[in-house]
């Protein structure tokens, strides 16, 4: 029983940073149509940026936890701007394929400077020590994890489905020549919205920098997951990728428990079941 | 211009330059060249003439490298035999994933099959017995052929079993491609309404063609076991079903002989940047961004056109 | 269509009878320019930094120190990155031998590449010096007369660290083992040797290769209450599961202590002693163990970014330094790879490394082995000053008996 709450627990640890990362997905595909490969890079990028400013800047973890994603979606809005945006009248497909082609660059470029081993990073002094919860030790770091995710998918959620600005971002996805013509600029949003889902990504990537070594590939396996999340909370839906991210983190868990082999594969067979018999997703709508 | 591509010229020219390579070139490279020509050619199948991007496809392309490697080495198969039924379990594999993926279009049906890749790779992963795991299968014999006759150790006689086997390939997808089956396939990719409104059972005929893809990408990897003597997680591993993708979009997507320059080509940019090794991510990267924002119809449909316009001018 | 068909079989039916004559006359058409050493490593990954371009280093260190020719022929030191990837490493090798005339290929960590290696060196008939793998497969059921295994195996490692921790009160196990060749050898070795010692081996757990997570594997662990978590794995893995297990407070109050069955200097330097104090390892070379290894540190340091040498790569040097010398006993003409080897083994090994070592019937290089103790941070006087030596092991004792061995070679 213990062994079952404890890797509940780091199950929940684990999901906290999907439903971060699908939460970004959902975003940017709910409202430019485009699946960002490029997802996994950029949150290995925000990994980086705040390994770089430990280094270099001397920008410690607090800091780092706004300054990187910042950073990062700046990246991100330079690659909307220049390269994506070229792609919207033309087959969805090809969006795909260009996100491929700059997270090969992006890791490409990491492995090159970088090097496959992790660079070291240290957790937060604040953050350091754990508490004996019985039937585990739980670092406080990762209850931080869990808490800070939480919070930030709540308030992007929240800004999207409840608030002005999010009402006019769903009626662009739905309509935008229409909004367009309300005076409302399209293309900036949609150019910020990316920025917004790229900030998400990275700031996972933060998160992971002190527990996860930070290693050019660490969002690559990672990506595949992410998609297979979205997938299964219905590919629009924002509240659907949050509660699958968190969701599986706990599936992964209990199946650690019960067949620990089948633990990478979990995931991949759910999606397969919820397409055979629910093909819009848990939270999606059809088609 | 098109008929003259249809017509039997360019493939002659094709043979004439792929028989007389070998004697040039390192055959071993380009045995690597053709296996994956061949693989990118059934991938163009589905991708070209269906218009369903598959980022899966890595799963056949390894499942039939391990299959073929086993029979040899544990079960004592001969190449040949080997080869075939390998083919053949692929094609039960791409059966059963086609089912399920078909259900969806466009985006959605890349990532059920990237999905679905992803999972048979860690099952191959698991499999030690069958896979050898991070080892993968090893020392897997060549073969001979003809019941002895042509010992495949040599590198040349390998050449010409591979050069066979694609042709025969190859002259497989060829046929499908410019033939009644081929018209109903691009009817589908053009307008799928259409299509079922005309009375086509447009489900069977994407299967059929998923299906023949994965036959086909299973003939690629069960011979490329046997030229390298190898079947090792790579085959199956998500970013050999990437590259796949950037040859076929290289090459020129839709058209015959386009995947087989953009095989040949990411190969030997491949080989010649083999110390590099980061460099070659990066550069692929490089020529995806490109291709996708600057050069959508890749080297063959960009050479089709400029001939075209060059005919037309006279 | 016919016709095509035709031409096709006729010139395949000429091209095979070329090859057979090719294939006949190309000893004897390559002329030889130079002696070739191909450094098969890898270079940005997981083992770049305990092989990788320190190997590279160690090689042309080797070829310095012999002289720089053998014979007429000058000597030639080639290397590539095999990414810890069997089809890229034999897929490189085989272009080395076919293509480049490379003669020897050194170095390869990551042991399923270097089972296929060792294949492919076997069938072209040249030498194999693998310094970097582990797996005793090389010299066990996949043994060839064409490689030579050197520095340490799993054997070695498993002997060295776990008798030693079970004689120490360290009697219940747990293994940590990555999942591939090499760590479930690890695992295999050291269970025996434990149960052998009297220990009790209560589970085991297998992480995939590169895990960046390791919770959930050691939370496992700390429920089997074993008092000994084995790690059976190397490199990275190994380093964030001790830094991982340091994060989850496995090893405060002393219950459970963590063993590194595969442990190299640059670990421990990435780890900082505060973290890795106390942690038992096995090696074969340690640079500060004797004047001579300290020299060849010296002389190595300054290439490598002021890294001190692992067994790996001073293992690079210490077979290249003895191949070239047992080629220059053979003749600059006998250039077949079962030969050469033979008279490695004829030949005893000296250098500044492993001090003296013989090489067996079945391939392997048997040499002393230390085992070592980390040092708290009170007792380092400066970087790189990491272990104090617990006990000396002597080559005899080191590695699998001859006789216990399961390769063909080896007569019964």
């Amino acid at each position: 029983m213990q062994a079952l709450f404890s890797q509940l627990l780091v199950g929940l640890i684990n999901g906290s940073f999907y439903a971060l990362l699908s939460l970004g997905l959902a975003i940017i595909f709910g409202l430019l149509n485009v699946i960002n490969f490029a997802h996994g890079a950029l949150y290995t990028c925000g990994a980086f940026a705040a390994w770089l400013l430990l280094e270099y800047a001397g920008v410690g973890y607090w800091p780092a936890l706004v300054l990187a994603p910042l950073l990062v979606g700046l990246l991100g809005v330079a690659i909307e701007r220049t390269m994506l945006r070229r792609l919207y009248r033309v087959d969805p497909l090809y969006g795909l394929l260009l996100t491929f082609g700059v997270a090969l660059i992006l890791q490409g470029a990491f492995s090159l400077r970088f090097g496959s081993s992790g660079q070291p990073y240290q957790i937060p002094a604040a953050l350091q020590g754990s508490v004996d919860l019985g039937f585990m030790v739980l670092p406080y770091y990762r209850a931080w994890v869990v808490v800070c995710s939480v919070a930030v998918c709540a308030a992007v959620w929240w800004q999207i489905e409840r608030t002005r600005l999010g009402a006019l971002l769903r009626a662009a996805t739905e309509n935008p020549t229409l909004v367009r013509a309300f005076g409302v600029n399209v293309p900036r949003m949609i150019t910020l919205t990316y920025g917004l889902g790229v900030g998400l990504a990275a700031l996972a990537g933060v998160l992971a920098a002190p527990i996860y070594s930070v290693r050019p590939l660490m969002g690559a396996d990672q990506i595949i997951v992410v998609f297979a999340v979205v997938v299964i909370g219905g590919m629009g839906s924002i509240f659907g990728s949050i509660v699958s991210g968190f969701a599986l983190g706990l599936v992964e868990g209990m199946t650690r428990v019960v067949y620990p082999e089948g633990s990478d594969t979990v995931v991949f067979v759910l999606m397969a079941l919820v397409l055979i018999f629910k093909p819009a997703g848990l939270f999606g709508k059809a088609a | 211009m098109e008929r003259w591509l249809r017509g039997w010229q360019p493939f002659a020219l094709l043979l004439a330059a792929l028989v007389v390579a070998p004697f040039l070139v390192y055959p071993v490279f380009l045995m690597k060249a053709l296996c994956f020509a061949l693989f990118a050619c059934a991938f163009n199948l589905l991708l070209g003439q269906v218009g369903l991007l598959s980022f899966g496809h890595a799963m056949f392309f390894g499942v039939a490298a391990y299959a073929a490697a086993d029979l040899a080495k544990e079960w004592g198969l001969g190449t040949l035999p080997s080869v075939l039924l390998a083919t053949l379990l692929s094609a039960v594999l791409g059966l059963v994933v086609g089912a399920i993926a078909i259900r969806r279009q466009g985006i959605y049906f890349a990532m059920i099959t990237l999905g679905l890749a992803q999972m048979a790779y860690f099952l191959c992963l698991r499999a030690e017995p069958l896979t050898g795991g991070e080892n993968g299968v090893q020392a897997v014999p060549r073969g001979t052929l003809f019941f002895g006759q042509v010992d495949l150790n040599g590198n040349l006689a390998m050449y010409f079993f591979v050069l066979a086997v694609f042709l025969a390939g190859f002259g497989v997808i060829a046929r499908a491609t410019h033939s009644p089956f081929g018209a109903v396939l691009r009817a589908i990719r053009e307008h799928e309404p259409r299509a079922t409104s005309l009375g086509y059972e447009v489900n069977r005929f994407k299967l059929v063609a998923f299906v023949l893809s994965a036959a086909l990408t299973g003939l690629a990897g069960a011979t490329k076991a046997f030229v390298f003597q190898l079947a090792s997680l790579t085959d199956a591993h998500w970013q050999t079903s990437g590259e796949v993708v950037l040859m076929t979009l290289l090459g020129g997507m839709g058209r015959t002989y386009g995947p087989i320059f953009g095989a040949f080509l990411i190969i030997a940019l491949e080989s010649y940047l083999a110390d590099f090794g980061g460099w070659v991510t990066v550069l692929r990267g490089v020529i995806f961004v490109v291709c996708v924002l600057a050069f959508r119809q890749g080297i063959a449909g960009t050479a089709v056109a400029w001939l075209r316009s060059k005919s037309l001018e006279r | 269509m016919k016709t095509k068909l035709m031409l096709v079989v006729m010139l395949a039916a000429v091209g095979c009878k070329k090859e057979e004559a090719a294939s006949t006359t190309a000893p004897a058409a390559a002329a030889k320019k130079s002696v070739k050493i191909g450094v098969l490593t890898d270079m940005s990954g997981l083992y770049a930094d305990l092989a990788g371009p320190g190997s590279v280093e160690a090689a042309k260190m080797a070829v310095e120190d012999f002289g720089g020719k053998l014979g007429d022929l000058p000597i030639e030191v080639v290397s590539a990155d095999h990414q810890n990837k069997p089809d890229i490493g034999s897929n490189l090798a085989r272009q080395w031998m076919d293509v480049d005339g490379v003669d020897v290929i050194v170095d390869v960590p990551t042991s399923s590449v270097a089972l296929a290696v060792s294949e492919l060196v076997k069938q072209k008939d040249k030498v194999f010096l693998a310094s970097g793998p582990g797996s005793t497969d090389l010299t066990g059921k996949a043994c060839s007369p064409n490689t030579v295994h050197w520095a340490y195996d799993t054997y070695a490692l498993a002997n060295g660290t776990g008798k030693a921790v079970v004689q120490a009160g360290g009697d219940t196990w747990f293994f940590l083992t990555a999942d591939y060749a090499f760590g479930q050898a690890l695992e295999r070795d050291t269970s025996a040797v434990v149960t052998a010692t009297g220990g009790k081996v209560l589970g085991s757990v297998k992480h995939p290769l590169n895990a960046s997570d390791f919770s959930s594997f050691l939370l496992q662990a700390q429920s089997s209450k074993a008092k000994i978590i084995g790690l059976a794995n190397a490199g990275g893995d190994t380093i964030n599961a001790i830094k991982a297990a340091h994060e989850f407070g496995l090893t405060k109050g002393g219950q459970q202590k963590l063993a590194g069955l595969l442990v190299f200097i640059t670990d421990i330097h990435a780890l900082g002693l505060e973290t890795a104090q106390g942690l038992n390892l096995t090696t074969a070379y340690y640079w500060d163990r004797d004047d001579q290894t300290r020299a060849f540190a010296k002389r190595f340091a300054p290439k490598v970014k002021d890294h001190m040498p692992t067994m790996v790569q001073g293992g690079v040097y210490a077979s290249v330094l003895h191949y070239l010398k047992a080629r220059q006993a053979l003749g600059a003409g006998n250039t077949s790879g079962a030969a050469i080897v033979a008279k490695m083994r004829e030949l005893p090994s000296q250098d500044p490394i492993f001090g003296a070592g013989t090489i067996r019937a079945d391939g392997r290089h048997v040499h002393k082995m230390y085992l070592y103790e980390v040092k708290a941070p009170a007792d380092s006087k400066g970087p790189w000053d990491y272990y104090k030596l617990v006990r000396e092991i002597p080559a005899e004792e080191a590695f699998l008996p001859l006789e216990k061995s399961v390769c063909s070679l080896v007569k019964k």
